[in-house]
């Protein structure tokens, strides 16, 4: 049978070992009742020949950007992937091994995990980052929980910016729906696209736990911090920054330099293939003096009896499996490998390379923001400046849709589904992977010609 | 075996850390600069400057670091990993080849559903496959993880009681359980009640009737428990907790004994988690990504988390308006690469060839057991299913415990069952040789277990001071955790 090398002789001298001589005695000890109702009505196995076709076929029912131009971003983006990625995370020696409870024989990954921690402390600006969460929004969660064991009773009102992501609000919702003393409180934007200043100013008070807002936020915009900053400090609220682009962190001034208390953020486009949005995985930065809240595992330095440098997972009673109900989070998995192909993704590009990327994206957005704007006639909706996303207004959108589908082309996000406000308005993303021909041709579709 | 390694094998050392080497202005990227900087763009406020400390290599720099790395790892593919209750199997090629293929790995998740139908096709039969292994109605797959699988079971029971009327207050969980289950349960919520199984090694239903009242939500079962032994009062226990307005979780992280064997759905189960790096082959990669799908009963369908999948004229749609879902749990479509590895594992094995995976992971558990037994106490007497519980009773005798028996394990080219787990067992020694392992290599196994057992009684100091022969020595991981450096710092000058 696949992947079973059991041969009828094996299987009969094994029994007998056991002092048995049927499978079956094997678990004759279940109940009859469900043995007899156990058996799996699916089809039958498949060659390998035949899974690789079917698995073909359904790909095929799938556009990729090889058959299709795409302007999508709103949280995951289309990268160029250096083969250094793929090449050292197909290595079985990574790919198949497990968490490294047994530090002596684990060095790679974890060596790797202190590598990564580094790296996202580094493009962060921020004390200390853990080995990585499942995703964005469930790490802006799980940075909305930390806020709510680090301060006080008193203070149980989380402050969300509505430019945040729509997916990574539902997720905090959906988090806190069963925490009845925490409150969730939404914050408006305004004309630039960035977070209600003077809503801030008027309601955040002593009474808040903490403010979260994107950066650059859900509409691409790179919010001034500043005033989130000054809210925070004034009233003893955390400040949460949530990254979803961080290849924008090589460029931008980063969350800890604008004073941010906990930085987190999805790290797909840091080396991970979009894959319909999943796996990629949640950073999760923050001050060094909350490392003991921190949810998640953590990679630490040490030596063995004779001196030598290695590391292991260290502060392991905050974790499930030492504290169980006490525990500061209930997760127990770092998507390790994702986490590996972002170090491995920095390291190739390294200092030189990711701001290069990072300004190739900026260029990019830019020309075809301002082609899309002058010569197709499309309205910019916010005024304030963007990283590789931009929110366009466009009349005829709904009118276009058979145009675009006919040069295969996809031009952005609508957000209406999220944002009835935002009627006729679409979020464009442009990366290095749209070509300058990519762009001539968006910008004609739009203008009908 | 008892020589001390000399340790300067290249392969077995470890290299310097990225940031240590290299030199300023190297990189292993290349593009040509394109018109106009893009800092000009953006206010200069708004800016940084370079990041400092950020590594400078060359590709083959890079490739060198990272492969010696990996030269350091113990995995599937180089040795049996008997780790209990984490399902090393076999991590098939085919499912890596058709994970990469652009018309999954290339996929953006915000492209209109009419672009995707090949991906929600696929999600859709996987909901169903899953649902028909585990004999529930309905499955999601958004979960990233077998724990956040717990989270999203919980909230759905949760969110059923409180239009019930009442939410309740707390969630049942034997001392055998997963610390995750506890942990998840506070998370949604709960307070945990604690009970304890038998001397049998099994939750009795009495147990639970004593603890169960109007305010208790769930109990949490793991079966076969975290002993590899079946909890073959779940039929009656499920009663219990329903006679009380309760609902049974089941922790289906070791459903890799069952299929076939038994279907959680019908043992009286209303929501279970599926571990789909464990009995559905995805690779573990040293700790995620995983996935952790969650089945219901079908009372429990409109509960569950947003966006489902349905199927409408031969084509799938997705759908986000169910009033009374607890929401969304992850962004997107929860690991969809992972959800393809499994999906291709289903289809390549087909009914018949996951039966026999459960058989023979059965098969190979019971035959480690009779061969250990002599050498090590089991915790209990108890059948076996998939995997077994020693303790370190017998070697405590000469001053050898569990956590060196491991070690030395190491030495003789193994990795270490899964120690100290469950809690309940002193000096748990968990062994789970999966369907996927050879007689010979289990063989081999049981030779380097039986001879620790010797060792320990003629030579426990040299078991005492394992591991010799690996890269690093044992690490001293209370300085690790006393003055913790979770980063690489330049040195101050």
């Amino acid at each position: 049978m696949r992947y079973t090398p059991h041969t009828a002789s094996d299987k009969e001298q094994m029994l007998r070992t056991i002092g048995l001589s049927r499978i079956e005695q094997l678990f004759d000890h279940i109940p009859q009742s469900l043995r007899e109702r156990a058996a799996i009505s699916l089809a039958s196995g498949l060659t390998e020949v035949k899974v690789k076709k079917r698995m073909a076929a359904l790909a095929a029912k799938n556009a990729t950007p090889e058959g299709w131009t795409f302007f999508l971003g709103g949280g995951i983006y289309h990268h160029a992937i250096p083969s250094t990625v793929d090449a050292v995370i197909s290595r079985s020696e990574f790919s198949t091994s497990y968490t490294p409870y047994q530090p002596e024989v684990s060095q790679g990954t974890l060596q790797a995990m202190y590598e990564f921690q580094t790296l996202m402390c580094q493009l962060t600006g921020m004390e200390v980052s853990n080995a990585g969460l499942y995703d964005g929004a469930s790490a802006t969660a799980e940075a909305v929980l930390m806020a709510r064991r680090i301060q006080s009773e008193s203070r149980r009102r989380v402050f969300v910016s509505r430019s945040l992501h729509p997916q990574y609000r539902a997720v905090v919702s959906t988090y806190l729906r069963n925490l009845e003393d925490t409150e969730l409180v939404e914050i408006p934007f305004d004309r630039n696209g960035e977070t209600d200043a003077e809503f801030l100013a008027r309601e955040v008070d002593e009474k808040a736990m903490c403010v979260v807002a994107g950066y650059p936020n859900f509409f691409g915009v790179i919010e001034e911090l500043a005033p989130i900053q000054e809210a925070c400090a004034r009233s003893g609220a955390l400040f949460v920054t949530v990254t979803t682009e961080p290849l924008s962190l090589a460029l931008l001034r980063p969350p800890g330099a604008w004073g941010a208390d906990i930085a987190v953020g999805e790290g797909q486009s840091l080396g991970v293939p979009m894959s319909l949005g999943g796996p990629g995985f949640g950073f999760f930065t923050c001050r060094k003096k909350f490392v003991r809240s921190l949810p998640g595992r953590l990679a630490g330095e040490t030596v063995d009896h004779e001196g030598r440098r290695g590391f292991v997972l260290t502060l392991s009673t905050r974790e499930q499996h030492i504290r169980r109900e006490k525990a500061t989070s209930n997760i127990c998995t770092s998507q390790t490998l994702c986490a590996l192909a972002a170090t491995v993704f920095m390291a190739t590009l390294g200092k030189s390379g990711m701001r290069r990327l990072a300004e190739v994206n900026v260029c990019r957005a830019h020309d075809a923001q301002g082609r899309l704007v002058k010569d197709a006639g499309l309205a910019p909706v916010f005024t304030g400046p963007f990283f590789n996303e931009f929110v366009l207004r466009s009349k005829g959108l709904a009118r276009s849709q058979s145009r675009f589908a006919a040069e295969k082309i996809i031009p952005g996000i609508s957000l209406a589904p999220w944002y009835p406000e935002l009627q006729d308005c679409l979020l464009v993303c442009v990366t290095e992977m749209n070509e300058g021909e990519e762009i001539e041709r968006l910008v004609r579709t739009f203008s009908g010609d | 075996m008892s020589e001390h390694s000399p340790g300067t094998d290249l392969r077995r050392s470890a290299p310097p850390l990225i940031f240590e080497s290299g030199s300023p202005g190297r990189s292993g990227f290349f593009w040509p600069e394109e018109k106009g900087e893009g800092g000009e763009k953006i206010p200069s406020e708004l800016l940084r400057d370079d990041i400092p400390g950020f590594p400078e290599l060359g590709e083959l720099e890079v490739l060198r670091h990272f492969t010696r790395l990996s030269h350091l790892n113990y995995a599937i593919e180089s040795q049996f990993y008997p780790l209990g209750s984490c399902t090393m199997k076999y991590n098939p090629k085919v499912n890596e080849v058709v994970a990469r293929l652009p018309g999954f790995s290339s996929l953006h998740p915000l492209a209109p559903p009419e672009l995707i139908q090949g991906a929600l096709e696929l999600l859709y039969e996987l909901e169903e496959m899953l649902a028909e292994i585990s004999g529930m109605a309905h499955v999601t797959l958004q979960p990233a993880a077998g724990a956040q699988g717990e989270l999203t079971g919980l909230m759905v029971i949760r969110a059923c009681l409180r239009e019930r009327g009442n939410p309740r207050r707390k969630i049942i969980v034997p001392d055998t359980a997963h610390g995750t289950n506890p942990a998840s349960s506070t998370l949604c919520g709960y307070e945990v009640v604690q009970i304890s199984s038998s001397n049998r090694g099994m939750v009795e239903a009495a147990k639970v009737a004593e603890v169960m009242d109007e305010e208790v939500a769930a109990l949490m079962l793991t079966n076969p428990n975290t002993l590899g032994i079946f909890e073959k009062n779940i039929q009656e226990i499920a009663e219990v907790v329903h006679k009380k307005g309760g609902l049974v979780y089941l922790d289906g992280a070791n459903l890799n004994a069952l299929m076939g064997i038994a279907k959680p759905g019908d043992m009286g189960v209303d929501v279970l988690h599926i571990n789909l790096h464990k009995t559905f082959s995805t690779p573990h990669g040293g700790g995620g990504p995983g996935a952790g799908p969650v089945g219901v009963k079908s009372f429990l369908r409109d509960f569950l988390p947003v966006p489902r999948i349905l199927k409408k004229d031969g084509s799938f749609v997705l759908r986000e308006d169910f009033a009374k879902s607890v929401g969304r749990v992850r962004s997107f479509f929860g690991n969809f690469g992972i959800l393809v590895r499994a999906y291709a594992y289903i289809i390549s094995l087909g009914s018949d060839g996951l039966e026999e995976a459960s058989r023979m992971a059965l098969l190979n558990a019971n035959y480690l057991r009779k061969k250990l037994e002599g050498a090590y106490q089991l915790a209990y007497p108890e059948p076996c299913m998939h995997e077994c519980v020693f303790t370190d009773r017998l070697q405590q005798r000469h001053g050898v415990a569990t956590l060196d028996i491991a070690k030395r394990l190491l030495d003789y080219g193994f990795h270490p069952p899964t120690i100290y787990f469950p809690l309940v067992v002193s000096g748990a020694l968990m062994i789970e040789p999966t369907e996927t392992e050879n007689r010979e290599i289990l063989d081999a196994f049981a030779d380097a277990m039986n001879s620790i057992a010797r060792e320990a009684k003629e030579h426990p100091d040299l078991v005492k001071g394992a591991p010799y022969t690996t890269p690093v020595g044992r690490l001293d991981e209370a300085r690790a955790a006393r003055k913790p450096v979770l980063r690489w710092e330049p040195a101050k000058e």
